[in-house]
């Protein structure tokens, strides 16, 4: 169970199998993400991405051609990202006809350790929306206090 | 710039974990309060609890202070309104990766669509007919 940080989406005018190559091969990647990227996308794959002098260890999780492609990082730590250190960041691809592809991206963070299910499932049904709709209600709420 | 790098980092994983954004969430509607108080709306221990208020403290977002024998905290409304820009900031930046690898897929896609329609003439042939 993680915890949703952000989630975002965009409709891109191409086949999926294109916009799967460009978010999961490394020389695509450079362009658009890390400006150093050394990762092959297997599930269990170990590794780094590097943002001028920040950057770290990344863990491919889930590869699954063109739909489902993830990794774990814990940027801009240097610890080898884990289940109870890291940001989980997960894209989804929908085709949308032959040419068209949905694209979502989420970004998660740590996993509820010491909860029961019911406990995370209510947390989870009381957040929804996502954390910034989340950080949003709690500073109305905090702008509504004397 | 360095020093603000740094804090958001704090500032991130502070609020990185659910259980620490439950705590807040109750200080931010109830005010300041206890551990002792947070824990009787918690599903975990007291102890679970302080150790969330020690990171939330150490990263700015509660402030403590002493009320007879008790420690009370309470949400500071300036970190956590910074806390709320850091993941508008996070949406942005996921914005701007989507945008560039929707330009690159479609830059590609159509690429490849042109190289199927114009079949490439053979090397000699093309020299010869722009000459």
């Amino acid at each position: 169970m993680e915890s949703l940080m952000v989630e975002r989406e965009i409709l891109i005018e191409a086949p999926a199998e294109v916009v799967w190559r460009t978010i999961t091969e490394p020389d695509q990647m450079v362009l658009w993400f890390a400006d150093r990227v050394d990762l092959v996308a297997e599930p269990g794959a170990h590794g780094s991405m590097h943002f001028g002098e920040h950057g770290g260890p990344v863990v491919v999780e889930i590869v699954d051609p063109p739909t489902r492609f993830s990794f774990r990082w814990n940027h801009p730590g240097e610890e080898e990202p884990t289940a109870g250190n890291s940001m989980l960041v997960e894209f989804t691809l929908t085709p949308e006809g032959e040419e068209r592809t949905r694209l979502r991206v989420s970004e998660s963070g740590h996993e509820l350790h010491h909860w029961s299910d019911v406990e995370k499932q209510r947390y989870a049904d009381d957040h929804r929306g996502g954390w910034a709709t989340h950080l949003d209600r709690l500073a109305n709420l905090l702008a509504e206090r004397p | 710039m360095s020093m603000t790098l740094q804090s958001d980092e704090e500032l991130f994983s502070a609020i990185a974990d659910p259980s620490r954004r439950r705590v807040l969430d109750l200080l931010v509607s109830n005010g300041a309060a206890s551990a002792w108080r947070l824990a009787d709306h918690v599903p975990f221990s007291r102890q679970a609890v302080s150790k969330h208020l020690v990171v939330l403290d150490e990263a700015g977002l509660v402030s403590r202070r002493k009320q007879g024998r008790e420690v009370l905290y309470q949400v500071d409304p300036d970190r956590l309104h910074q806390a709320t820009r850091a993941m508008a900031d996070l949406a942005a930046q996921w914005d701007r990766r989507l945008n560039a690898i929707k330009r690159l897929a479609e830059a590609a896609h159509a690429e490849s669509r042109n190289q199927a329609a114009i079949p490439r003439e053979p090397e000699s042939l093309s020299t010869k007919e722009r000459t």
